[in-house]
């Protein structure tokens, strides 16, 4: 089946999800060139602008256009994060394809190690890590891959687990292919499906960190902004309902709720097309 | 008198994912007097079930019951809202669903679980349902039915849990009761006690019933009608005896023909040189113990011998180890104790420490073709791995090769651009052989690679079998669980049980007695394609037996708490001896062979 013909049977949550996606990966990509001024400009008299034609999300704290400073933030945010969870996932897989495939002595100590990273907390682990080596944004992408990797080892040690007890990797064995054919070949193309939904939780996962360590004033550095650091300086509009902060959250919001979405209709029909 | 159940032109169409509509089933008819049984035969895909679950006013999801009327005791059960359905299933229509196991739920007793048709419905009370079904065990031949209610699922055999289901349905004295294929799952020695306890109780009660099954001969012992479908259409309807004795349909010629497996190939002669020896073979799975004795002992001192170009089969019921030997001489599981050697040179039975080329010349083709294809993988690229890996053969003379490979099973050359899971069963045990092909083996392990087909489609994969060995002189080591495959297909037949090897001998010597207890059970409990087969049953196939695997003193003789004709005082004090008859035949067994033969052919019909 063709992709496009995918995306026309793809259910309604699904393609709403898609287009949030799309929106917002297209925002990462190209918003720095659509903001109407710099993302650092003070550019109005009125802190905790209302909304209004020339400022259509208001303005933030100091005056600065906050629709500007959105769309460098969402760079931020978007990239980084998927930076981090395509290297967690990535890493993740290929280390469990290793235990999974050499079995014995190599799969327990593999197994036993990552489940000693699990059991540190992300959060406590990134702010060990900044307090260490102070913040950027590669030790952030480092910090995130870090923490989501042994998840995404778990996941998807448990799929090649199940995969490789089934019969076509036992007559790949009896046939006398070495390990790696049978990881890379045998096994691999049959777990991709659930691997990809759990990078789509993966990065969400990634993008609730990084917005957390921002709202703590630890990630990502000013004058540069991801949309975690805009709620946190917006913090004190709050209380007069400001859209400097409500806006920021609102887009951390959509695109944790989009990626969801075409998560979850994705693997859906994945599963369904299976059975 | 109005006939208890009346279905015409039913019609059932399913949504495909794809969007269009597929007919499942189309313009199907028939009539089913009070006390009647009719059996519904066909292949898979057939729609049995399908027109089964029918009666039940219940379709399949994805399914719609189109059009048609289904009247059952007067009920038009087509018209029924939720809450008459509700009225309906577990009480005017039971279900007897294929697999015991599955349908069961491992965590309540299994007395719960068969009264609660009767709880939900309030056609008794507690107490009353109790006592009924303790009846119904008892009618049903299970082993202390004042008791059996108190255990768990697990802890009861298939065969008993075949039979509690029946309980289960009969609990609410149903009207109709449905069966869908009861007795697939069971070994044929389960299956003739699951069939008596069936008939006994269908034919005491009265009950009208309709009987899904692929297996003609076992519809001519527990049917009074047959309606034949195929691809979603009635093609013949009558009775047992004008179906099978008189069929009128192309289609029902062929299923009577299939269930008859035909001898292929002849015979061949002993004397020619071995091309894989198997001796003292001692396997199992599990932690090694002190003398490297694996925990769990699957085969116990297990010889064979292949001669280049013959075919040996393989035969026991489930859990006697036949797939483990296949998987030692496959090197997927190490043997513990003794030696196998292949064309004269030993042959490690660990993978690691095996040669390319030893690879290549045996290949295992396992059982389930619908697991063993790579389903990421396309047909080409399946076939093309063994060519490369093996011969080195890439672009355009593998794809020669490739094309050779599936005309030589028989498949079109457009199939390999396809992926396994559009393909039909069928098909993929094709691809599955060819595969093994793909690597011009001398030797071919077949585990159980018809046993997943449909009656015709496995005859099509015999033939197949047959025909490669003539053109291409590979051996086979062929592994079944039922005698008359093996004995169409194999020169000589092995019987295994318990990981012992009972009885071997050639073709010839193995269609007639004397044979060993268990090979005599095992070959008496094949249904034969004959009404009143399963009335005319021996008595000493009758006793109710306990299942295999009982723990036993080392040595002694595995059969021993199954055996009929067991000598108290010699069966279980000393291991049973070996008897080797003129032309290599051998039995393990302590009773004289001819005092089995006499045995034997006294009792059979």
């Amino acid at each position: 089946m063709s992709a496009v013909a995918r995306l026309a049977t793809l259910p309604w949550p699904g393609r709403i999800g898609l287009a949030i996606v799309a929106f917002w990966l297209a925002m990462a990509a190209f918003g720095g060139f659509l903001a109407p001024h710099d993302v650092g400009a003070i550019v109005s008299q009125d802190v905790f602008g209302a909304f209004s034609a020339r400022h259509p999300l208001g303005t933030d704290y100091l005056g600065r256009d906050m629709l500007s400073r959105i769309l460098h933030g969402s760079r931020f945010t978007i990239g980084l994060a998927l930076a981090a969870a395509l290297a967690a996932s990535t890493c993740g897989t290929a280390i469990a394809l290793v235990a999974a495939t050499a079995g014995g002595w190599v799969d327990e100590a593999v197994s036993r190690v990552m489940d000693a990273f699990i059991s540190i907390p992300s959060k406590m682990l990134a702010l060990v890590m900044v307090a260490a080596f102070g913040s950027s944004p590669a030790l952030l992408i480092l910090t995130a891959a870090l923490s989501y990797t042994p998840g995404a080892f778990r996941i998807a040690r448990a799929l090649a687990v199940n995969v490789r007890t089934l019969d076509f990797v036992q007559a790949a064995r009896a046939r006398g292919e070495g390990l790696p054919y049978i990881a890379a070949v045998e096994i691999l193309p049959n777990m991709v499906n659930p691997m990809l939904a759990d990078f789509g939780l993966r990065f969400v996962f990634v993008v609730l960190l990084l917005s957390g360590m921002s709202f703590l004033g630890l990630g990502v550095q000013p004058p540069d902004a991801d949309l975690g650091s805009l709620v946190r300086e917006n913090i004190s509009g709050l209380f007069e309902g400001a859209p400097a902060v409500i806006v920021p959250a609102a887009a951390i919001a959509t695109l944790t709720v989009g990626v969801n979405m075409l998560i979850d209709s994705v693997s859906g029909r994945a599963r369904a097309v299976e059975a | 008198m109005d006939p208890l159940v009346r279905v015409e032109g039913l019609r059932i169409t399913a949504r495909k994912p794809t969007g269009e509509a597929a007919v499942l089933v189309d313009d199907v008819g028939f009539e089913i007097p009070k006390g009647e049984v009719l059996a519904l035969i066909g292949e898979s895909g057939s729609g049995k079930t399908t027109v089964a679950l029918s009666l039940l006013g219940y379709a399949r999801p994805g399914c719609r019951i189109e059009s048609g009327r289904i009247v059952v005791d007067g009920i038009d059960v087509l018209s029924l809202d939720d809450e008459g359905r509700y009225g309906l299933r577990g009480r005017k229509v039971a279900y007897i669903a294929q697999s015991a196991a599955a349908a069961f739920n491992p965590m309540k007793p299994l007395m719960d679980q068969v009264i609660e048709a009767a709880l939900i419905h309030g056609t008794a009370t507690r107490a009353a349902a109790e006592a009924k079904a303790v009846a119904l065990f008892a009618d049903l031949a299970l082993p202390d039915p004042g008791g059996i209610g108190r255990r768990y699922p697990h802890q009861v055999s298939g065969g008993q849990l075949q039979r509690l289901m029946a309980a289960m349905a009969l609990i609410t004295d149903p009207g109709l009761v449905v069966l869908d294929e009861p007795t697939t799952a069971l070994d044929v020695t389960t299956q003739i006690e699951v069939l008596r306890a069936f008939r006994a109780v269908v034919r005491d009660r009265g009950a009208t019933a309709v009987y899904v099954s692929h297996d003609l001969a076992v519809v001519a012992q527990m049917a009074d009608r047959i309606v034949v479908l195929n691809g979603g259409r009635a093609r013949e309807s009558g009775t047992v005896d004008q179906v099978i004795n008189h069929p009128r349909d192309e289609y029902t010629r062929r299923l009577v023909a299939a269930a008859a497996p035909q001898p292929r190939g002849e015979p061949r002669g002993a004397v020619e040189t071995p091309l894989l020896e198997v001796r003292a073979l001692v396997a199992g799975y599990g932690r090694l113990d002190r003398d490297g004795l694996p925990a769990a002992r699957v085969l116990e001192d297990i010889d064979l011998t292949i001669a280049r170009g013959a075919a040996v089969g393989v035969i026991g019921e489930s859990g006697c180890g036949k797939t483990t030997l296949a998987r030692v001489i496959a090197g997927l599981v190490p043997a513990a104790r003794g030696d196998v050697r292949f064309d004269g040179q030993p042959l490690p039975t660990d993978l690691r420490h095996r040669s390319r080329e030893q690879f290549r010349r045996i290949q295992i083709v396992f059982q389930n073709a619908d697991t063993v294809l790579n389903p990421a993988h396309s047909i080409e690229r399946i076939l093309a791995r063994p060519l490369a890996f093996y011969r080195g053969l890439r672009g355009e003379a593998a794809r020669a090769r490739i094309a050779q490979l599936l005309d030589l099973v028989k498949l079109p050359a457009s199939v390999a651009s396809r992926r396994p899971s559009e393909l039909s069963g069928g098909q993929k045990q094709r691809v599955n052989l060819a595969r093994a092909l793909a690597a011009d083996p001398d030797l071919i392990l077949c585990d159980e690679v018809t046993s997943a087909l449909d009656t015709v489609v496995g005859a099509a994969i015999l033939d197949l079998l047959a025909d490669l060995r003539r053109e291409l002189g590979v051996s086979y080591l062929f592994i079944s669980h039922d005698i008359s495959t093996v004995r169409a297909v194999c020169d000589e037949v092995v019987v295994l049980y318990a990981g012992r090897k009972v009885d071997a001998g050639d073709r010839a010597a193995m269609g007639h007695p004397p044979f060993h207890p268990y090979a005599d059970l095992l070959i008496a409990s094949v249904p034969a394609l004959r009404i009143g087969w399963l009335d005319a049953l021996p008595r000493r196939l009758a006793a109710s037996l306990p299942p295999v695997g009982e723990a036993l003193d080392e040595g002694l003789c595995p059969f021993l708490p199954r055996c009929a004709v067991r000598r108290a005082g010699r069966c279980d004090t000393t291991p049973a001896p070996k008897q080797v008859l003129p032309g290599g035949r051998e039995i393990l067994c302590h009773v004289s062979l001819d005092e089995l033969a006499r045995i034997q052919s006294g009792g059979a019909a």
